[in-house]
């Protein structure tokens, strides 16, 4: 055999080594990925589970037991225990007694540094948001994430008036985010001063949400009290 | 990308193990010396926790990472090297973001995008191709070991730093009196900038005066 026939057959060789290389080390990552992912995917999912249970009781004081119902487009439908769905949810908290305390309603919207998504106390009797949670937030720290600390924000939340109107087919006074110290009306946010874009996205989604899920909230309310138990 | 460390490793009269452990601590730390991985350096060095947490991550990542490529450095050919160890390097990553999420979702949180972003840390890649290819698992633990921890030494002094005169507190639990005013900027990107230089001036001061006395 000449030296021009061995070169292709020694090229042959080094390319089959390099694809047998990163075929095998492809096949051991994938490997080592997926037992992790099979691994832990039951923790986190429990682990998402608890900080969404922890978020509804937080959002809706008082609360003793929790439901869940998806949006159908007719109506709010229950959830059965370890059923899923690709449709809106929302979570109902009811007391001792079994009445309705209120809903927890998720959002989101652009903040300073990506989404932010959160979850809100709605009380459909009196008509005002009970308070918020921040499930997901890269806002930044010590500036943006002053939604999740600042008392006078998380306060002028709490008890944040949503009036419909008199047939209650649409929300009276949408909710207005309004510069720091500002606030005169019930249903204006107080945004917090160095963190003006952050509190203004709250805002501005909890305007949102209310404006869509308000009345049909009001317009479906015996969904959630007829499936109290 | 970041230029690779000049190094000797790998060359020559192979030097006691436990040099390779005890270089990244202090005389081969790859922030004060090597200024490697300024991308986490800077952006998740705001409070001790986050820096601590990010710190032991890339830690778990650099070593898992230098067992593998050491382990298998006779089977790689060296013309997909560097493929090879981007790959395994992005496994233990994912890996990684898996165990945190399992750990706690409140962490996962607070370190956000930057976990992912381990995998373009240019340490973890400079250790593969300068050290762990070219030596045994032994030394390669050893060496993740010291320049893991040399990381999170780096990463913690910017982060307790930040934390400490940014929000006035330390892992959270305040230090100063009530009336302290928090120095918001050092909370921001441009304070990490201001923290990096203080340390390196700080770190380069002590080396000099170690090497005149």
């Amino acid at each position: 055999m000449n030296a021009s026939t061995q070169q292709p057959k020694q090229a042959a060789t080094r390319s089959g080594k390099m694809l047998r290389a990163m075929v095998g080390i492809g096949i051991l990552c994938g490997l080592l990925i997926v037992l992790t992912y099979e691994g832990t995917l039951p923790v986190i999912e429990a682990n998402r589970a608890e900080a969404l249970e922890k978020a509804i009781f937080q959002v809706l004081p008082g609360t003793e037991a929790t439901r869940t119902f998806r949006w159908t487009g007719n109506g709010f439908a229950p959830l059965t225990a370890g059923q899923t769905s690709e449709d809106e949810l929302i979570y109902a908290g009811y007391d001792r007694s079994g009445e309705l305390l209120g809903l927890a309603i998720p959002a989101s919207g652009q903040g300073y540094a990506d989404v932010i998504s959160i979850l809100y106390g709605y009380d459909p009797a009196r008509e005002m948001i009970m308070g918020f949670y921040v499930l997901e937030s890269k806002e930044t720290p010590g500036l943006g994430d002053k939604i999740q600390k600042d008392e006078n924000f998380i306060s002028n939340i709490t008890s944040l008036s949503v009036p419909l109107n008199e047939d209650k087919t649409a929300v009276a006074n949408p909710i207005v985010p309004v510069k720091s110290g500002q606030k005169t009306q019930p249903w204006e946010v107080d945004c917090i001063s160095g963190a003006t874009i952050s509190s203004r996205a709250i805002g501005d989604m909890l305007s949102a949400s209310t404006v869509r899920w308000a009345p049909l909230i009001q317009a479906h309310r015996s969904d959630f009290t007829n499936a109290k138990n | 990308m970041t230029k690779l460390p000049n190094t000797t490793e790998g060359i020559g009269t192979e030097p006691p193990a436990t040099d390779a452990f005890i270089k990244g601590l202090w005389r081969d730390n790859p922030v004060f010396v090597q200024v490697l991985g300024m991308c986490p350096v800077l952006a998740v060095s705001n409070t001790a926790v986050n820096a601590l947490a990010m710190g032991l991550a890339t830690t778990f990542v650099l070593l898992m990472s230098n067992v593998l490529v050491s382990l298998l450095r006779k089977v790689i050919p060296k013309q997909v090297r560097i493929a090879s160890y981007i790959l395994i390097i992005a496994t233990f990553v994912t890996i990684t973001d898996y165990a945190i999420q399992a750990i706690s979702v409140e962490l996962h949180k607070s370190l956000g995008a930057f976990i992912a972003l381990i995998v373009v840390n240019c340490l973890i890649l400079s250790r593969a191709e300068a050290f762990a290819s070219k030596n045994t698992p032994g030394r390669s633990v050893l060496d993740a070991l010291g320049m893991g921890i040399g990381f999170t030494f780096a990463l913690f002094c910017l982060g307790a730093v930040r934390e400490l005169l940014g929000n006035g507190s330390l892992f959270g639990a305040a230090i100063f009196p009530a009336g302290f005013q928090p120095w918001i900027v050092m909370i921001l990107p441009a304070g990490g900038f201001f923290t990096l230089a203080l340390w390196l001036l700080i770190f380069n001061a002590a080396k000099a005066k170690t090497a005149n006395a």
